[in-house]
């Protein structure tokens, strides 16, 4: 009967307890030497083990039973510690995996039970440790784009009058939208006439983004703001040329540099004639 | 590092364009085109695969680098199972748009490349190729 079986598996490991866990411990200390102090590693150890044998005392056979709630509660923990701290999938499955040694090592300390079934669920705690790890890992990417969908749009006011926003990195719809928004608005908050969207940072320049920049020109324009483009790199002007993409009256500079003194010369030139 | 010469991506998602774009970069890079060049075949493969996502319903691309011993170069075959272009005169034409788009991406990113061939049908999707070589 397995429950039964289970449960004289857990009285197995009781009884050897603390070979299975030096040897255990050895392995993994082997494996993250200079990761994690062995302090760490063992009150994490003592942490895993106690709820397996608490686990295989109240029935559990397989990962997913109800006993081991605990034990894939604090292995989800470990694997998503992990995974933040930057440590590789090896390093995280190896502190699970290494538990076999200890397992191994059983038949030496006269144990003539069968363990394979624990063994077998050792396996699937390694790969319930790898799922963590990667769904914690998913979880870092997800949010790091999102972050950088926030930080890649700041509008900066780079002079009374003028403010400038340098985009990096891939122009996708949603990011244009950021941007236009947080243009325009800026726009108006700094009561600016001048705007420049500096492309240095942004890697190609298909038709997709150079219909985002008009765009968002056009909507800078209605709103009475001049619109310049500049940080056109040589390899990306002879792109847009031979796509054909016409950029008609909008103004374009080399560099930001460029773009800035023509803003301040046009206002110069606005406030010399709003004084005649 | 091993370099791949030959790399598969599905083409799904506005992010996976991106990647199309990053492999299709990496490839150009390794056979050696200037960086004109790159700029070019990368955009154009970023005009393909954004097609293939919009009006095929998404696809699969193959990069590969290329040698006939003597120049190396790029190809990239972008293919989808979508609806095909009814009129291929037509969709090469500039400007022309069945979507929102400027018109541009088709037409655009034969200018783009060395070797551009297309092969479509109504209702048996479309396959393009290109290729460039480095000089």
């Amino acid at each position: 009967m397995p429950p039964v079986a289970m449960q004289s598996l857990a009285q197995i490991l009781t009884d050897h307890a603390d070979a299975v866990r030096s040897a255990w411990i050895t392995a993994v200390a082997d494996e993250l030497r200079g990761r994690t102090s062995r302090g760490e590693l063992e009150r994490e150890q003592a942490d895993i083990f106690d709820a397996l044998v608490e686990g295989l005392q109240r029935g559990g056979e397989r990962i997913g039973d109800e006993p081991f709630d605990q034990l894939r509660g604090i292995l989800s923990d470990v694997s998503s510690a992990r995974a933040r701290l930057g440590f590789t999938p090896r390093e995280t499955a190896v502190g699970v995996f290494a538990l076999k040694e200890g397992l191994y090592g059983l038949s030496a300390q006269g144990v003539t039970t069968d363990v394979t079934p624990l063994l077998r669920l050792v396996d699937e705690l390694g790969l319930f440790t790898f799922e963590s790890f990667a769904a914690a890992r998913e979880a870092i990417i997800v949010e790091q784009s999102e972050q950088l969908l926030e930080l890649s749009t700041p509008v900066v006011k780079i002079w009374e009058g003028v403010v400038a926003v340098p985009l990096v990195g891939t122009l996708d719809s949603a990011r244009t939208q950021v941007v236009m928004e947080t243009l325009l608005n800026t726009l108006v908050e700094t009561g600016s006439a001048h705007a420049i969207i500096d492309i240095t940072g942004v890697p190609a320049v298909d038709t997709q983004v150079a219909q985002h920049l008009l765009k968002t020109v056009v909507a800078a324009r209605l709103m009475g703001a001049e619109c310049t483009i500049s940080g056109i790199r040589p390899q990306i002007a002879q792109t847009i040329v031979a796509l054909g993409i016409e950029f008609g009256d909008i103004r374009t500079r080399a560099t930001l540099a460029d773009a800035l003194v023509d803003a301040l010369r046009s206002d110069r030139r606005t406030a010399a004639t709003v004084l005649a | 590092m091993t370099t791949a010469t030959l790399e598969r991506l599905a083409v799904s998602t506005d992010a996976d364009v991106v990647r199309v774009r990053q492999a299709v970069r990496t490839f150009a890079q390794q056979a050696r085109l200037s960086l004109v060049d790159q700029t070019k075949f990368v955009t154009a493969a970023s005009e393909l695969a954004r097609n293939m996502l919009v009006y095929g319903g998404g696809g699969d691309v193959e990069v590969e680098v290329v040698s006939d011993g003597r120049r190396t170069g790029v190809r990239a075959a972008f293919a989808d199972e979508g609806p095909g272009i009814p009129d291929l005169d037509l969709a090469l034409t500039d400007g022309w748009t069945s979507g929102g788009g400027l018109g541009l991406g088709l037409s655009g990113s034969r200018r783009l490349v060395g070797q551009f061939s297309i092969d479509t049908a109504p209702g048996a999707g479309t396959r393009v190729e290109i290729a460039t070589w480095s000089r």
